[in-house]
């Protein structure tokens, strides 16, 4: 059982019921030591309730959680060595932000001095140096933020639990964010567990990724692996855009019956006359929609026969004037056969 | 002509407000304030002695009466008694509070808050003659206590000088009993307020930052409870202070304040002695107001 100590959290057939509801249906998961983690999926979907067991809010209805070896299914939480940064921060608001961040040593008996020597410590590690005295009232949405990451980490935690932290940041502060986290994770060299919905976060900050559907696991890899190789259609869905194509669409296309998946950027928009080179599979049709997003744009378009393609393409050379011009043409549609991924079921 | 008005007041909303608030506002300054100046008015007039009549000029000297001993007493065992009541209905609200407020199901909740106000929906007066009979010398109570074998520390208890008396319901400790059970209500629902504003992510943070369950009570529940409990000790401090019913219906024949204000005013037709003995509780009230807003006792109602 011990064997593999250097997983630092490891799930075997965990199970969650709430009433008749299977929040977590048989997980199984292993997240290594060191390692920034993500539990990606969609809300409902069980990857709060599996953060949440790990943290000792809730207890697994079937199966066991370890923590570096140590079972620690039915721990209470003041009994695990693991720290959480809530996702309304939860900071003590009738506490200032030194005796939020000191609060873990406090009740663990740390002397005054060494408490307030450490506060130092990770004010400066969170860059709100001078902060202390204030009261959680006072700070800002990302500064609250930061103070609650301070409280977590001064336990130095085996393992630090972060439920969607940044989901009440705007969109700028949430990238500054994004990088600081993984830069202070490189730092403390602390195993993260990260819960979040949105999977630009996932993919930009994780080692490694978990994919969650409805209870279960679907997939675990690296962002790149996530991305490339979606196990499910599911996940290929969820995880960027994607085209889904199967039946008759696909078969027109391919000359078999599959179902695959294919990423709008790889289709590349070209005129009717363009010659399909033997690798790479093509599809003709009519762009319905264009939608400029400055960066790159989006074409729509419905195929000859049935079905439709998301395309994107990057506006290198050209301008909104250019491409809005394309909406209403005829185009063929082309992509190296490797891109394409064949899914299975849900 | 309906529209025209409704336009003539759209453009004119301080006479709407004006209409709005005027008639509780007269309501308001001329029965509640007015009554209670005329009561000031009063305690500033004296009662001479050997005529019984009231003299109608400004004096201090029925202020200078409340200073007396015998009324200095009729304070502090008030006091006391308004005291003890709203440490002891703290004390008992708080668990149950707790629970409705973080344990219990939406279901459960709904009907314990019923069971905690239902008292509230029959009369007073009624509730207490009923306690006068449980705590009669041949009472349902003694009966029970008999029942235990405990008679023996319930005389010991009955023995206690200032305390004590010759059955439960002729005894402070009735009285404190009674006391504690008519304005429990009072306390149970601001506390339980007060606790369901505290998230319980501040719960689990505690709790995730290791502290045991009685470090996160002293810690976070209670600091956060505390204006809760102050905005219910406002009720049961000051209805015990001016309540006249209980004592005069239990207890001994030693007098609370508004039994003396009671009986200043009917019998003895001392009525500036039973103003000036009513501005009492009323100035210990705007002191323990006053500190209860600073504790933050009123964002808490």
């Amino acid at each position: 059982m011990t064997g593999q100590t250097q997983s630092a959290i490891r799930f075997e057939n965990v199970s969650k019921y709430f009433g008749n509801v299977k929040a977590v249906d048989q997980a199984n998961l292993e997240i290594r030591d060191g390692e920034f983690f993500s539990l990606l999926g969609p809300s409902g979907s069980g990857k709060t309730t599996c953060l949440r067991m790990i943290a000792g809010f809730e207890v697994p209805s079937s199966g066991h959680i370890y923590l570096y070896g140590q079972d620690v299914s039915n721990l209470p939480p003041y009994e695990r060595d693991v720290n959480t940064v809530f996702q309304d921060y939860a900071l003590f608001p009738h506490m200032s932000v030194g005796d939020n961040i000191a609060y873990g040593l406090m009740v663990k008996g740390v002397p005054k001095p060494e408490r307030m020597k450490r506060v130092d410590e990770m004010l400066e590690l969170v860059q709100l140096t001078g902060y202390a005295a204030r009261k959680p009232s006072q700070l800002s949405g990302g500064q609250r933020q930061r103070v609650a990451l301070a409280r977590a980490l001064i336990n130095h935690p085996k393992v630090l639990l972060l439920d969607e932290p940044l989901g009440a940041l705007d969109l700028k502060l949430r990238q500054q964010m994004q990088v600081e986290l993984k830069a202070i994770q490189k730092r403390v060299g602390i195993t993260f567990i990260f819960v979040t919905h949105d999977q630009e976060e996932a993919l930009t900050m994780s080692d490694r990724i978990a994919v969650f559907n409805e209870g279960k696991i679907v997939q675990v890899g690296t962002p790149a692996e996530i991305y490339e190789h979606p196990a499910t259609a599911f996940v290929a869905g969820f995880v960027g855009t994607s085209n889904l194509v199967s039946g008759e669409v696909a078969k027109r296309i391919t000359g078999r019956e599959i179902r695959f998946s294919i990423r709008p950027e790889k289709i590349h928009l070209g005129t009717m006359d363009t010659n399909i080179e033997a690798d790479s599979y093509s599809a003709d049709g009519v762009v319905r929609d264009v939608i400029y997003l400055g960066l790159y744009t989006r074409y729509l378009v419905e195929l000859n026969g049935g079905g439709d393609l998301v395309v994107v393409e990057q506006n290198l050379k050209t301008t909104s004037m250019d491409v809005l011009k394309v909406k209403g043409q005829a185009v063929r549609l082309h992509w190296k056969k490797e891109h394409i991924r064949e899914v299975g079921g849900s | 002509m309906l529209q025209r008005l409704s336009t003539f007041l759209y453009q004119r909303p301080r006479l709407v407000l004006a209409l709005l608030l005027g008639p509780p506002m007269l309501y308001m300054t001329v029965v509640y304030l007015g009554s209670l100046f005329i009561l000031l008015l009063n305690s500033f007039y004296y009662l001479e002695e050997f005529t019984g009549l009231i003299v109608r000029e400004f004096t201090l000297r029925t202020y200078a009466q409340i200073f007396e001993p015998a009324n200095r007493d009729i304070f502090a065992r008030t006091a006391s008694m308004a005291a003890a009541v709203t440490v002891a209905d703290a004390l008992i609200a708080f668990p149950l509070a707790y629970y409705i407020a973080k344990f219990a199901s939406p279901r459960l909740k709904t009907w314990l808050i019923i069971a905690v106000t239902i008292p509230l929906w029959s009369s007073y007066l009624v509730r207490v003659y009923a306690w006068k009979l449980i705590l009669a010398q041949e009472g349902i109570l003694s009966w029970f206590i008999r029942l235990l074998h405990l008679d023996g520390a319930l005389n010991w208890l009955l023995s206690l000088p200032g305390i004590g008396g010759s059955s439960l319901a002729l005894s402070p400790i009735g009285m404190f009993i009674v006391f504690v059970y008519i304005w429990l209500p009072y306390m149970i629902i601001p506390i339980q307020t007060a606790l369901e504003r505290v998230p319980s992510s501040l719960l689990e943070a505690s709790s995730d930052l290791g502290a045991k369950p009685f470090q996160t009570f002293r810690t976070v529940i209670l600091p956060l409870a505390f204006p809760g409990v102050v905005a219910g000790s406002i009720f049961t401090f000051s209805l015990t202070l001016g309540d006249f019913i209980v004592p005069l219906s239990l207890g001994n024949s030693k007098f609370f304040i508004g039994q003396a204000v009671y009986s200043y005013q009917g019998t003895a037709g001392n009525i500036p002695l039973a103003a000036a003995m009513t501005m009492g509780p009323v100035i210990i009230m705007i002191v323990y107001l006053l500190i209860a807003r600073k504790l933050g006792a009123f964002d808490a109602l």
